[in-house]
């Protein structure tokens, strides 16, 4: 295993360091989901090719299982996109209290559709997102990895306020 | 693993096992069948695509067999009817998001899903909704996609991590999404890809050349053995209206297992190269004449005769041992020595230390026995792919492999012991090993500089262990000293010393008495005659020899140009550099058009027969050589068959043993008369032979360019690089 390494910086190094030492020795690939999120936070929300090569060679592990991981979970882009990410959640608890107006409004006020991130870069709307076992609080959605629960729209607005402030801090 | 067996019960049948079996080996075994799709034997198990789902007494479910270990007293049923709902069930989802393309679809007629769908497939589908598609990706030029086919068994992505060594397919995605990529776009490059075909059960990756060239149930299947290394890879050609169309695997265990390299795969498309020669041609005051096959072999045998003694052939080692032994033949009955098939070989002067025939030493299976292995002057993945395949294996269950090379190949497992310095080191660097291996060098190699000790090799002391003389190794100027070294270390270690060696036949040319030291059996000549450098007779034949490729950049072709009145070749193929070299040429047919025998490197005999009609007048090589053989009035030379060219040569091979550690002499120099450069001993992937060097599809792909990627830099340019 690597120590250095050029694209990752001293910060996300130590981040996966410290997961790859709860595994026990030669097994340290098992850390590579806790990595993704570790190099996606500090990408701004995204992956790239070299990035997850990256993570291949500091886990020396075949980079194509790196895709793999990356292809298969939801929580990872492969594709720059907004920093800010919103998921709203649809299932079907959501979507009986009205996740359907809460999706709509943000694509209104946003003007982006599901998938899309903002021209200025700020905001990613994912697509259809499943059930995030908040159905207690439905609707709900989720901003980057904070849950916002008993969603109207005048809370969904008073959200979009607070993150945009965030984000231009 | 105990040796208690484990008593079960499968459709009533009584069945034994072994403990940790699962289901299906056992039932394969019993010959009861277990419909499948991501189950492979050589493979590991993903149990994901459920086909193989059956009935266990006293489960609450249907059970994947493929997963399933074998328990004491276990009842099994295959083919009751709750076994039969779970797996038409399956088939029944396997289908929904299948494309209905069979009649466009390579694989139709031999595909796993289309039968099994006829087992076990709803005539109507219930599936009114929209099939998914896939977009494909561009794999490189051996293999084609249509990626909506797939059914995600991931036998090909297994193949890469578990078979090649380098996983180059990945599932990405899920659910409906999830599909089979490199995710970034790249070709697909291991020696070995092509069996990623032969795995995939339905039409999603499927041969490239041979694309909507043929259906499966129009071609007859036809055995072969494989023409382009020394393993002899079984082979079946699948023939079309007397045209190859494409070769695939024949299953042999001791030989290539179910695999088969691309090489060997894919090289048949040479067969039908646009310069294939179609008549006899002869040279006339500078201008190439047709010739009726009489005229031309007249005018041959006419030549040789003026000749006398003064002849001398170039002969591949990829020609068969029916035509190696006419040969051979042929130049006792003119009083000739003077013929090699060492064709790359340049140091001869310990020829006396050849064994009887060059081979592995041991078996090929018995290569994933080994505890260690050291490979000397070989790039083993080029040189012979299945070999180094199975030597992976070896590594991967422990044994410890030692590199001595130029350049660091990748060899796809952990390489214990590498010393990677310039082919001008390698003796010293061997010297080093046996000192380290508490060896003595004789006089004349004591006084080699640069030898250090400070290497061990106690990892080739644990029984078996192996030394390899590889490709490059034997192409070395001091090829003897290499070999002496190597043969005093494996006496130090008790390893078997054993040949990687080109082409498909050396064994069977060496048995045959193609070489100027030895007649058939490997029986001394009385007089040695010249070699491969050395010989400049006035009568020269080239038998499947292209002037350049094939032979050693040391020898002098103007020499033997200019000694030489007639250039007699014998060859499928008319290149420029034939046309220019050569006064006849006559045309013989590819390993396809021609009954013949391989000695593979572990000194199996294995016979073919031809599979393809011939390509214009071309002839069997064999045939053409007995015919001239009798117009020469070799006495007894009218082989009804090349059966009974074979019968008469083994007659002379019989006590050929398998030895490659002869009674030594030490060199009585040390060093290499000259310096080598490593470009000098590599022969590319497919640039060994003349039927590789035109397989089109191989030629485009990332090993034929890309022939030395950058990463992939020898020692003295690193050095170079970082400043001396
Ligand atoms: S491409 Fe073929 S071998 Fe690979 S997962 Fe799909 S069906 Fe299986
Ligand atoms: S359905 Fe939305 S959180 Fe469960
Ligand atoms: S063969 Fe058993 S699950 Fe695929």
């Amino acid at each position: 295993m690597a120590t250095e390494h050029p694209m990752l910086s001293e910060h996300v190094r130590a981040e996966i360091d410290r997961w790859v030492a709860k595994f026990p020795p030669g097994k340290q690939r098992s850390a590579v989901i806790s990595a993704l999120h570790a190099v996606q936070h500090d990408n701004r929300g995204y992956l790239t090719e070299e990035l997850m090569q990256a993570v291949a060679e500091y886990l020396d592990m075949p980079v194509i299982q790196v895709y793999e991981v990356a292809a298969f979970y939801s929580m990872f882009e492969a594709k720059p996109v907004g920093r800010c990410s919103i998921s709203v959640c649809t299932n079907i608890a959501c979507m009986l209290r009205g996740s359907d107006e809460i999706l709509q409004h943000i694509e209104n006020r946003l003007g982006i559709k599901e998938g899309e991130s903002t021209a200025d870069g700020k905001f990613y709307l994912r697509r259809e997102e499943e059930c995030l076992a908040a159905c207690n609080n439905a609707p709900m959605l989720m901003i980057n990895h904070k849950y916002h629960e008993n969603l109207t729209t005048q809370k969904v607005d008073e959200l979009l306020d607070a993150a945009a402030t965030e984000d231009s801090k | 693993m105990t040796d208690k067996r484990i008593n079960l019960e499968v459709n009533g049948e009584a069945l034994e096992a072994s403990p940790g079996q699962m289901l299906i080996e056992v039932t394969d075994k019993a010959n009861i069948y277990i419909p499948r799709f991501c189950y492979h034997d050589k493979l590991s198990i993903a149990a994901n695509c459920r086909m193989c789902l059956v009935e266990v007494e006293g489960a609450n479910k249907p059970v994947p067999a493929c997963a399933t270990p074998v328990a004491p007293d276990m009842k099994v049923h295959t083919r009751s009817p709750y076994a039969i709902a779970a797996q038409k069930a399956t088939m029944e989802f396997l289908l929904i998001n299948h494309p209905l393309d069979c009649p466009i679809c390579d694989q139709g007629g031999e595909c796993e899903l289309q039968d099994l769908a006829m087992g076990y497939g709803r005539d109507v589908s219930r599936f009114s909704e929209g099939k998914r598609s896939v977009k494909d990706e561009n794999l490189g030029p051996l293999v084609s996609t249509d990626m909506t086919r797939c059914i995600h068994c991931t036998r090909c992505v297994r193949f890469g991590e578990e078979i090649a060594g380098i996983q180059e397919l990945g599932t990405m995605g899920r659910g409906e999404h999830m599909r089979i990529s490199t995710y970034v776009a790249k070709t697909v490059d291991h020696e070995l890809s092509g069996n990623i075909i032969d795995l995939c059960p339905v039409g999603a990756l499927n041969n490239k050349p041979y694309r909507f060239a043929a259906r499966a149930w129009e071609m007859e299947q036809r055995e072969s053995i494989a023409p382009h290394d020394c393993v002899g890879s079984n082979i079946y050609a699948h023939v079309l209206r007397g045209v190859v169309k494409r070769v695939v695997p024949r299953p042999n265990e001791a030989v290539n297992e179910t695999w088969l390299s691309d090489r060997d795969r894919f090289s048949y498309e040479g067969i039908y190269s646009e310069d294939r020669l179609k008549v006899p041609m002869v040279k006339e005051n500078g201008v190439w004449q047709e010739r009726s096959w009489e005229d031309a072999l007249e005018h041959v045998a006419l030549k040789l005769r003026q000749s006398g003694s003064d002849i001398g052939a170039l002969v591949s080692p990829s020609s068969t041992c029916e035509e190696a032994w006419i040969i051979n033949r042929l130049f006792e009955h003119a009083g000739s020595a003077d013929l090699d098939s060492r064709l790359r070989r340049t140091d001869f002067h310990d020829q006396n230390n050849d064994p009887v025939y060059p081979s592995l030493g041991i078996p090929i299976a018995e290569l994933e026995q080994q505890q260690g292995v050291l490979l000397v002057g070989s790039d083993l993945r080029r040189e012979a792919p299945i070999l180094a395949h199975r030597l992976r294996k070896a590594a991967l269950k422990g044994c410890s492999v030692g590199v001595l090379n130029a350049v660091d190949h990748p060899y796809l497992f952990t390489v214990a012991d590498t010393h990677i310095v310039e082919p001008d080191e390698w003796c010293a660097t061997l010297a080093g090993l046996v000192v380290a291996a508490g060896g003595e060098l004789p006089p004349a190699l004591a006084s080699m500089s640069n030898v250090s000790s400070s290497g061990s090799v106690d990892y080739l002391k644990h029984a078996p262990s192996l030394i390899l003389l590889g490709q490059m190794a034997q192409r070395h100027p001091a090829f003897g000293t290499l070999r002496y070294l190597a043969a005093v270390l494996a006496q130090l270690t008790g390893a078997t010393l054993g040949y990687v060696t080109d082409g498909a036949n050396t064994a069977g040319v060496s048995l045959a008495g193609v070489l100027p030291h030895r007649s058939a059996g490997g029986k001394p000549r009385p007089e040695v005659g010249h070699n491969v450098l050395s010989m400049r007779p006035k009568t020269l034949l080239l038998v499947n020899v292209e002037s350049v490729t094939d032979l050693s950049d040391q020898i002098d072709r103007n020499a033997i140009r200019q000694a030489a009145e007639t250039v007699v070749a014998f060859t499928p193929y008319a290149p420029d550099t034939l046309l220019d070299d050569a006064d006849v040429l006559l045309p013989i047919g590819t390993w396809a058009e021609t009954s013949g025998t391989f000695v593979n490197v572990a000194g199996l005999w294995q016979s073919f027969t031809g599979v393809s009609n011939p390509v214009g007048a071309a002839r069997p090589a064999w045939k053409v050589l007995r015919v001239l053989a009798n117009l020469l009035k070799v006495p007894d030379s009218d082989y009804e068959s090349s059966a009974a060219v074979l019968a008469e040569m083994r007659g002379h091979c019989e006590s050929a043993l398998m030895n490659n550690m002869p009674e030594f002499v030490a060199p009585e120099s040390s060093l290499a008369e000259r310096s080598t450069e490593i470009s000098e001993l590599e022969v590319s992937l497919y640039q060994g032979d003349n039927i590789v060097r035109r397989a089109t599809a191989l030629q485009k792909t990332q090993q034929a360019s890309h022939e030395r990627p950058a990463a992939l830099v020898s020692s003295s340019t690193v050095e170079a690089l970082n400043g001396g």
